[in-house]
């Protein structure tokens, strides 16, 4: 019994190192380029940028160190708020802060050509189509709470890990692929980006509700009931910025260049 | 919006108009179907507490068509004013068509929820341990109206060959 304890001490530390270590690095990184762009080759950076950076580290080490983490083993209604804090709020507050744009410019112009190659290339192109990071994003969620992987995820550091990198580098792909704030080479149209992105907001909503009524393995009914409420009223607000962002981007970028009514008067 | 017809401005409005017709019906069928489920969700889901968020009997069919109606509405509310927006900064907003696509939006909407979510996927019902018929014939009366009252509005402003001008000078 106490060994066990120990062990899961233990874990709990590795865990905790496994998600501040990257967490904290792109921090720095994003800090240090900041920086270095600035003084080196005299260009601002806007603040807010940097703030939504640091929120978005903030809100996903929120997820995966501290109370909410360890007890997230515990309520489901913990491990809910965990998620939308790691999938869909940090993914977001990331997305704003343009991380590529900022890399692209701060490397030297030698390096940022190659990173633009690879960006070019046909695996992003893939990895950025809105109806595939869909199925990467939400299929995995309809995997973790309709099958055993719910309960295996908690018993197995390993699956824990996956489970959580997933989340986030899902919950990040899917943002960047509805709205441009970086360089994007693979672009898509509007309507194509809205029919997915309301498909994806409905296959979230009805697994909210199917987690309602249907207890992963090894949750209360009231724990479901609560978490799956969770999901579904705070998916919506965070869906609602995704929405409002992609529109505002269709408003700015369907501009009319003249003025029908001044070029007839 | 709809008055001081006869000098230039408004008649290019009207030619912006013509141009953004079918923008001008679709951006007031988002906004109905996104008032409509605005309205359902506060009112008799939040301040009344007459729907509920879950009811045993939703099918599985059903519950996918809630998220999907769930989701469009959602995006329509929005998508609409963005739209609205549009139409306005392009001197093309056309109230009366705008309003014939809302009536539809909303009358659709709730058609759609009346007879094919509350009756046939039993999704959840207008209200619990009532005589529910009275609810279900009034509910399902409004939205026919509403549709009936946006193919009207949608008929009279309507972009026929020749009723322009009929529409130009007979309406002020």
């Amino acid at each position: 019994m106490h060994m066990e304890n120990h062990s899961q001490d233990n874990s709990v530390v590795i865990y905790q190192i496994i998600f501040s270590g990257p967490l904290l690095l792109a921090m720095v990184f994003y800090l240090i380029a900041v920086i270095v762009s600035i003084r080196l080759y005299n260009k601002q950076w806007p603040i807010y940028r940097t703030i939504f950076f640091i929120l978005g580290i903030l809100s996903a080490s929120t997820a995966v160190i501290g109370p909410i983490a360890e007890n997230a083993h515990f309520s489901f209604v913990v491990h809910m708020f965990g998620h939308l804090l790691l999938g869909m709020i940090s993914p977001l507050l990331l997305a704003l802060a343009a991380p590529m744009t900022l890399v692209l410019r701060t490397l030297p112009v030698k390096h940022a050509r190659r990173l633009t190659k690879i960006l070019r290339s046909s695996p992003i192109r893939i990895l950025s189509n809105p109806l595939f990071t869909t199925i990467f994003n939400v299929g995995g969620m309809w995997l973790l709470y309709t099958t055993n992987l719910y309960m295996l995820m908690q018993q197995h550091i390993l699956m824990h890990i996956l489970v959580h990198i997933h989340v986030f580098l899902a919950g990040y792909l899917f943002t960047i692929s509805m709205i441009y704030i970086d360089p994007t080479p693979h672009r898509t149209s509007f309507l194509y980006r809205s029919i997915v992105l309301v498909l994806a907001l409905a296959a979230h909503g009805t697994l909210s509700k199917y987690v309602y009524a249907h207890p992963p393995s090894g949750v209360s009914v009231s724990q479901a009931e609560m978490g799956g409420m969770l999901m579904y009223y705070g998916g919506d607000m965070i869906e609602l910025l995704l929405i409002f962002i992609l529109c505002l981007q269709w408003y700015k970028a369907t501009r009319p260049r003249v003025l029908l009514s001044n070029s007839q008067v | 919006m709809a008055t001081g017809f006869g000098n230039s401005q408004s008649q290019s409005t009207l030619a912006n108009r013509s141009i953004y017709s079918r923008r001008n019906f679709w951006g007031g069928f988002l906004f109905g179907l996104g008032l409509v489920a605005f309205i359902d969700e506060t009112v008799f889901h939040q301040l009344l507490h007459w729907h509920h968020f879950y009811d045993k009997s939703t099918t599985d069919v059903g519950l996918v068509s809630d998220g999907l109606f769930h989701a469009l509405s959602w995006f329509a509310t929005i998508g609409s004013s963005f739209i609205l927006a549009d139409l306005h900064r392009r001197n093309a907003f056309w109230l009366k068509r705008w309003m014939g696509g809302i009536f539809m939006g909303a009358g659709s909407f709730q058609l759609y929820d009346g007879v094919i979510q509350h009756k046939l996927m039993k999704l959840h019902q207008i209200r619990y341990n009532v005589d529910i018929t009275p609810y279900d014939v009034i509910w399902n009366i409004t939205a026919f109206a509403m549709i009936v009252i946006g193919y009207i509005l949608l008929v009279r402003n309507s972009l026929h060959p020749g009723e322009n001008d009929k529409n130009a000078h007979g309406k002020s």
